[in-house]
């Protein structure tokens, strides 16, 4: 238990300078590359003066390594600014969207886990069969499909054609997300205030983005379960489970599927950046109001210290995220050495 | 003419059965892939020839038609034909990600290279630096770029280029690092033969051959990123004939059923993402079967 | 020892591996009968087939490898038309297998409680976690390994203790018969001798029957009542140990305790066989062993001789018998 914690407290300070790294990109990106963001904001046909004024106002002007030194300074003390066309602390209009994309990705990548992962499994055991080659096509046709088009597509057809669900939004004209607004997350704020109906209306407006998110991550699952599977399922110890009369669905689904499912664990910290680019484009087409639409917002504003704040948060997500995949590696496998 | 059209066309025949008993589905996925990336180049080149109707005509036909008659596809809100844009959009869409894939692999090769091969800080440094651009989400950092950029078809190729040198340096820098362990290499060095030509005789053709293949699959992702950043309403000004941007525009139509004006730019977009994702799928498969296995 | 009442009989056995150049003709025929707490030997050169014959025992045989025909008659079931349900029964509680590499052949996310657990919940419903941590401990504690070490994982094990806990898992539902496929293979001398010693304990005290699948004569007599030597996916000649050793019959079997290294260097060379073994896809005709064979004769190549008995032994050879 003490080497688990001390893992953990290495690997947490070994994120520090991968948060660094990205934060320097973030901040070349949109400091050193042409365009002069405040020019842009003005419109160019703003008079120099004011130019000169709001370049100074925003510390601009100042060399550049102060201002980097100024900008890393900032992040450490959670300080992102504040926002240049709206009167509102940069934080303070992320915390209002950042759940709203928590839920839809969490709700998006157990979709994607739970279809993926069981397809990829099923495929490896039938290996070289009909059903086989069906899944594997299935892997790639969906990898193809790009995540804004199949979310069109499913509100045509689920929201337009057959009426079943909403298309935008998370919650419908009768629910007023100020009755239970408490922690942003709205199936647990309905949750708290036991309000059955509005936990009915959240969800179902859940259900078609988390499902066009789900989807479209599967086909990589899909594949690396189905490689992964083949791989231990040619291991001895499946032969020995199977030679002591365990049955055939516990061997390939726990057995195997745990064995299986530790590198996959590894390369979901790869996955995560996709799933992230797949909700900003899931975020636009269902009008989901979390990060992705107020980047975009933002970008058409030219709102220049809000489009940085939502992305540094994003890169914070990354680097957290991928840490919590390896300490989760760390606790899953016995094996590893601390 | 002593050959006849049937024993000059059983000679393709016959390859392509032996080379799909030799590589079996594989080979099939290949085939289809490349079948289907020569059919969009070919309507691409000859779009003129192809498409019925000028794709800025506002006159092509009436306003918002459902498929059927002159218009295959049907027409959009401002009468022009839907099949004639998506004819003219394959131009856009191949340009920019095909020009993406070559630049990025370019500095991506080139950067693996010589950082593998000289070492020391700057290819930890930089090693570091591609790491972190590999993790972070490229969209976003396409959307950043693009933002900043403003719109224009060179523009958004180099934004969707910059998301990809990560892969190519990882890839590029391993096999270097590993091949310049090779007793053949440090013959070669031992011999007196100079960096440059132990890079290009020696690790250079080595790392060619896996490239390929990332270069496909790259391109297969470089279309939907393109159409993702145009969908966003990014990358180009509206004066250009582009799938996603067709994309968005249609959505606006989606609420009264215009199915029409989402369902085929959508679908080209995955048909030729999907080509490509086959072909390079397929070549992995031909070249070396265990390079995609994880 | 009783050895009366017939425990295996196996009748006619091929097993045929399907592969892109044709088929593999793994095993091609092979009949044998095993009396109850009877030790087995079943040697023969790596690709005779004695571990295929060992894992259609089980029906465990990798795809695309399957049973062509025969039977396997188990206390005069045929596990060969055996339901899924009925075989896992028998895997479980009848004839139990330990097999080459104890390394890998442990769940090395399981700990060893949970493979015990799950092994005895599996056969015997109903009974409790507390019970089968109890009997798990039990059997531990007789193979000579702490009840402490129940709640470790694989990787924490010697190979030696992991082979151990291999036959622990095989014998905890007490079955009648034990498979082990070349168990030793992977240990190194002395704890292969200690291996062997808790075998032939074991042996004695469940009067558990034993196929000893191995390539190592010297394991086998040791060990065996009787040894069946494989060639080519065919029986040459099966013989109780002893009379095996002295007297071998079959011209292959004669060959191979040749080639034995004699530890007392009374021999100047070593015997070795011309010819490699045999290619299983386009079997060589009558006989397999007649291309490499110092005897053949002519009947050898176009007849294959069916087991004749001599002094104890059955015999596959021309040499003693004639055809009918």
């Amino acid at each position: 238990m003490k080497n688990l914690f001390r893992y953990i407290l290495t690997r947490t300070l070994m994120t520090i300078p991968m948060v660094l790294i990205l934060l320097t990109i973030i901040f070349v990106v949109l400091r050193l590359m042409p365009g002069d963001p405040v020019s842009a904001m003005l419109g160019g046909h703003a008079p120099e003066k004011v130019i000169e004024q709001k370049r100074e106002q925003l510390g601009l002007n100042r060399p550049m390594h102060v201002q980097y030194a100024d900008y890393i300074w900032k992040v450490c003390h959670m300080d992102l600014g504040e926002s240049m066309v709206l009167q509102q602390e940069v934080t303070v209009a992320i915390a209002e969207k950042l759940p709203a994309t928590i839920e839809l990705t969490a709700f998006g990548m157990l979709i994607t886990l739970v279809i993926g992962v069981l397809l990829g499994a099923y495929a490896a055991d039938k290996r070289r069969t009909i059903r086989d080659s069906a899944i594997r096509l299935y892997g790639i046709v969906v990898y193809c499909i790009p995540v804004y088009w199949l979310g069109l597509m499913l509100q045509l057809v689920f929201g337009i054609w057959l009426d079943w669900l909403p298309i935008a939004g998370r919650t419908g004209p009768r629910i007023f997300a100020s009755d239970f607004q408490n922690t942003g997350f709205y199936l647990v704020d309905t949750l708290l205030v036991r309000d059955w109906e509005a936990f009915r209306d959240v969800l179902i407006h859940l259900v078609l983005p988390s499902f066009t998110l789900g989807l479209t991550l599967s086909g990589i699952f899909v594949r690396l379960t189905r490689a992964n599977m083949l791989d231990v399922l040619k291991a001895d110890y499946i032969l020995a489970a199977e030679s002591r009369g365990i049955p055939h669905g516990r061997i390939v689904y726990r057995h195997a599927l745990m064995n299986a499912f530790i590198p996959i664990l590894t390369m979901m910290g790869l996955q995560v950046a996709l799933l992230m680019a797949g909700a900003i484009l899931t975020e636009t087409t269902f009008s989901w109001p979390g990060m992705g639409r107020l980047l975009l917002e933002r970008i058409y504003l030219r709102d220049y210290p809000t489009i940085q704040g939502v992305i540094i948060v994003f890169a914070l997500m990354v680097a957290f995220i991928s840490l919590l995949v390896d300490i989760i590696y760390a606790i899953v496998d016995p094996r590893i050495r601390y | 003419m002593k050959y006849s059209m049937a024993q000059g066309l059983s000679c393709p025949v016959r390859f392509f059965a032996r080379m799909g008993r030799r590589y079996g589905v594989e080979w099939w996925i290949l085939c289809f892939g490349a079948a289907v990336v020569l059919a969009i180049i070919l309507m691409a080149l000859l779009s003129p020839l192809v498409a019925p109707f000028d794709p800025y005509s506002q006159e092509a036909g009436p306003q918002l038609a459902a498929p059927g008659g002159p218009h295959l596809m049907g027409t959009d809100n401002l009468r022009r034909d839907v099949w004639s844009r998506i004819v003219f959009g394959s131009q856009t869409i191949l340009k920019v990600s095909v020009l993406a894939a070559v630049i990025s692999s370019f500095f991506g090769i080139f950067l693996g290279l010589v950082s593998g091969y000289a070492g020391g800080l700057a290819d930890r440094i930089l090693s570091l630096v591609m790491d972190a651009v590999y993790v972070f989400p490229g969209l976003i950092l396409a959307i950043a770029l693009a933002a900043m950029f403003g719109p224009g078809v060179l523009n958004i190729t180099f934004a969707v280029a910059v998301i990809y040198i990560p892969t190519y340096f990882r890839l590029v820098r391993g096999q270097t690092l590993a091949i310049k362990q090779e007793l053949y290499v440090e013959a070669a060095r031992a011999l007196g033969a100079s960096s440059l030509t132990i890079l290009g005789r020696y690790i250079f053709p080595n790392v060619i051959a896996t490239t390929v293949v990332v270069f496909t699959l790259n391109v297969a992702d470089a279309i939907m990123i393109e159409a993702a950043l145009t969908y966003l309403g990014l990358g180009l000004p509206p004066s250009i004939v582009d799938w996603g941007m067709d994309l968005a525009m249609g959505k606006k139509y989606l609420p009264s059923g215009m199915w029409w004006l989402i369902t085929f730019p959508g679908m080209m977009i995955s048909v030729l993402a999907l080509g490509f994702t086959m072909l390079g799928e397929g070549l992995a498969e031909i070249l070396n079967p265990r390079l995609l296995e994880r | 020892m009783d050895h009366t009442e017939t425990l295996l009989d196996i009748q006619d056995l091929r097993v045929e591996f399907p592969i892109s150049i044709g088929t593999v003709r793994a095993v091609q025929g092979v009949s044998l009968t095993l009396k109850r707490g009877e030790v087995m030997g079943l040697v023969g050169e790596s690709g005779c087939g004695k571990s295929t014959l060992g894992f259609s025992l089980l029906r465990l045989l990798r795809p695309p490898g399957r049973i062509a025909s025969g039977r396997i008659l188990y206390h005069g079931r045929d596990i060969v038309a055996m339901e899924e349900k009925e075989l896992l029964a028998v895997r479980g509680t009848g004839i139990a297998m330990i097999f080459q590499d104890p390394l890998t052949s442990l769940n090395p996310l399981m700990s060893i409680s949970e493979h015990f657990v799950e092994t005895l919940r599996t056969h015997e419903k109903g009974i409790s976690r507390h019970d089968a941590l109890e009997r798990a401990g039990g059997m531990l504690e007789s193979l000579g390994i702490g009840t402490n070490r129940l709640h470790e994982y694989p990787h924490q094990m010697s190979g030696g203790m992991r082979q151990r806990i291999m036959i622990g898992l095989a014998l905890i539902m007490k079955p009648d018969l034990l498979v082990a496929d070349e168990p030793t293979t992977a240990l190194d001398v002395i704890v292969e001798a200690q291996f062997l010693d808790l075998l032939q304990t074991l042996r004695e005290s469940l009067n558990l029957a034993i196929i000893l699948i191995t390539h190592n004569l010297g394991n086998v007599a040791q060990l065996s009542d009787r040894i069946t030597v494989m060639y080519g996916g065919t029986i040459a000649e099966v013989a109780p140990a002893q009379a095996l050793f002295d007297e071998p019959l079959h011209p292959y079997t004669q060959g191979l305790l040749a080639s034995i290294p004699n530890i007392r260097l009374e021999q100047p060379r070593l015997h070795t066989m011309p010819g490699s073994t045999p290619d299983l896809v386009d079997p060589p005709s009558g006989c397999i062993f007649h291309p490499r064979c110092g005897r053949a004769m002519d009947i050898c190549s176009r007849q294959r001789p069916p087991a004749f008995l001599r002094n104890g032994h059955e015999v596959s050879c021309w040499l003693y018998g004639d055809a009918p």
